[in-house]
């Protein structure tokens, strides 16, 4: 490796190749492998089971691969320590399920656990990224509020806001935008285009196609645990992909997408 | 609206006047009711040898004995919540209590017990080890804390079977009189030396657990979340349950069963704190500590011909707030 591609690589985000996951002996990923850089925004897309989740959980390290590996500045994010780990990626799983009606800061605030922060005791650097994090998400009237009483709008807000205030060079959501109405789909992903523009790099698991096309400078295309595509949108988004990835007929015109039916 | 975080620092000092006040009263009460001078004469050595004796020989270590546990219980049941996200966890419910109490029965009848003054601690931390562990594997192959308590009931059945059967195979009345005690709890008769020998693994659970803190507030986001905020969980899970193990055997070996003091103290310490498991631990200790010196107060003022059982008394006020916590519950959570 030359000397330039090494430093690339240091400097330019999650480098995943050839990763093969299983589980009880199911595979549930195969070979493989993608870049993620900064200033850019992945859309993951593929059918329900296709391994997306898997995937995602193998490239942050919480799922040690079988084959192949995911790298953070050249090093195996399944070898790194929790807490190294999170300096590099903030991950936004699937479920998000809050164990105690916390008040919407003190959650946001546990995105700064890696950086040493204690709750009700925020000092310093932490107490910024808290409350960078909690303007940058339109929270600051929320703040004090319990986590209890917001609705699903709010919730998936503080849930990036919690990510954001780790000030990760990387985000590695999964489906952030599910179960939400259109309007926070909508501000949800313009809260993580915000996050890219100021130059960090986002990894997202995506269901809406035309939200996907809209926001994603990249998509990567996957069906039965292995990916059958990446590339820009235009590029990628065609009938034929939409055929053979979830078996729909529909129609592409520009950004804009139009699912007919089953095929 | 820091409400929480302004609670906390002065929440906690008033807990500890409230810990001191209440030692102070039970030096005072008792079946023989000493005024506050002679108390204080007493505790400073001076007095008469017969206030010595009652205040400094039985009252004293008998209070700070039913504080020290009340301290044990309600900080492991505050770190238990944490770490199972459920507050309805505590050493009581998921059986650890009875683990603990099962090996010190059996410590009892064979003779273990005898052999040396730090076997009675060490069998008892032994057995709420292993139930502490066996809840923790558990835990590690599901989500839902039902399953968790509901392997809780299962345990305690199984070390109170056990216990009765070594109950009825006791040599004879003393050592059966010795097995109700611990499995009713009870802090009457305690010595200075008892504490001595649960100290220091009373003191070094309560550190494990303290070390946790951050790690319990982390769990709020749940086990996938909090370990991608970097959390190591194999190193938190390992922490709490040497730190519950510790803490609630040393309990165990002091006093016995005692139930619920690890439900209901974190439960009223919680809204105050914000719900940060973290800043819940301290306080839960000073007022599991507190509740049950009060307790152990009412157990020595209550005019019966043989003195209640500490433990006894503690479930009947704890296991109906038990379940009014759980009735409170929503099904969501689980």
């Amino acid at each position: 490796m030359t000397v330039e591609a090494s430093r690339n690589q240091g400097t330019s985000g999650l480098t995943v190749s050839g990763l093969r996951l299983m589980a009880g002996g199911t595979t549930l990923v195969e070979g493989a492998s993608f870049r993620l850089r900064a200033g850019e925004l992945v859309a993951l897309l593929g059918p329900n089971g296709a391994g997306k989740t898997t995937l995602l959980r193998g490239a942050v390290g919480l799922a040690h691969p079988a084959a192949g590996q995911a790298q953070v500045e050249g090093e195996d994010t399944a070898a790194m320590t929790p807490r190294r780990r999170a300096l590099q990626l903030a991950y936004l799983p699937q479920n998000r399920p809050l164990a105690w009606p916390s008040p919407v800061r003190d959650v946001v605030a546990l995105g700064r656990f890696a950086h040493g922060a204690a709750l009700g005791r925020l000092r310093g650097a932490d107490r910024t990224a808290v409350e960078r994090a909690l303007a940058a998400c339109d929270l600051q009237q929320l703040a004090g509020r319990s986590t209890a009483t917001l609705s699903g709008g709010e919730l998936a807000r503080v849930h990036c806001a919690r990510a954001f205030a780790a000030e990760a060079p990387l985000l590695i959501a999964d489906e952030p935008v599910a179960e939400l109405d259109p309007y926070h789909q909508f501000r949800v992903m313009d809260l993580i285009r915000a996050f890219v523009a100021e130059g960090g790099g986002a990894l997202v698991v995506l269901h809406d196609l035309a939200l996907a096309s809209r926001y994603a400078s990249r998509l990567i295309w996957m069906k039965a645990g292995r990916i059958r595509a990446d590339g820009p949108p235009a590029a990628t988004l065609t009938a034929e992909r939409l055929a053979d990835i979830y078996g729909v007929r529909g129609r592409i015109d520009g950004t804009r997408v139009e699912i007919e039916g089953p095929l | 609206m820091r409400t929480g975080s302004a609670w906390s620092v002065p929440g906690t000092a008033a807990l500890m006047l409230a810990s001191l006040a209440a030692l102070f009263a039970a030096s005072l009460l008792g079946s023989t009711p000493l005024e506050a001078e002679r108390v204080l004469a007493a505790l400073l050595g001076r007095g008469t040898v017969g206030d010595q004796l009652v205040v400094v020989h039985i009252r004293l270590p008998r209070s700070l004995t039913a504080f020290t546990v009340g301290a044990a219980l309600g900080a492991s049941g505050a770190a238990l919540q944490g770490l199972l996200r459920n507050p309805l966890a505590e050493p009581g419910v998921l059986g650890v209590s009875a683990m603990a109490s099962l090996a010190a029965t059996a410590a009892l009848y064979t003779g273990y017990a005898a052999a040396s003054a730090w076997s009675m601690p060490t069998a008892a931390i032994a057995g709420a080890l292993a139930g502490t562990a066996l809840i923790a594997f558990a835990a590690l192959r599901t989500a839902s804390a039902v399953t968790l308590i509901l392997i809780g009931v299962g345990l305690s059945s199984f070390a109170g079977a056990a216990m009765n059967l070594l109950m009825s195979l006791a040599p004879n009345p003393f050592s059966l009189a010795d097995m109700i005690n611990w499995m009713l709890g009870s802090v009457a008769n305690r010595s200075f030396l008892d504490l001595a020998f649960a100290a220091p693994f009373l003191v070094a659970g309560l550190c494990l657990l303290f070390a946790a803190r951050r790690g319990l507030s982390a769990l709020t986001l749940g086990e996938e979340a909090a370990s991608g905020v970097g959390l190591n969980l194999r190193q938190q899970r390992l922490l709490v349950v040497l730190g519950t193990g510790l803490a609630t055997g040393a309990a165990v070996a002091l006093a016995g069963v005692i139930g619920f003091v690890g439900i209901v103290a974190p439960h009223i310490v919680r809204p105050m704190v914000d719900h940060d498991p973290a800043r819940s631990l301290l306080p839960s200790a000073l007022l599991g500590g507190v509740i049950l010196v009060l307790a152990d107060i009412g157990v020595r003022l209550v005019p019966t011909t043989s003195e209640l059982k500490l433990g006894v008394v503690a479930a009947l006020i704890g296991a109906p707030a038990f379940i009014w916590i759980a009735m409170q519950r929503r099904s969501v959570h689980d």
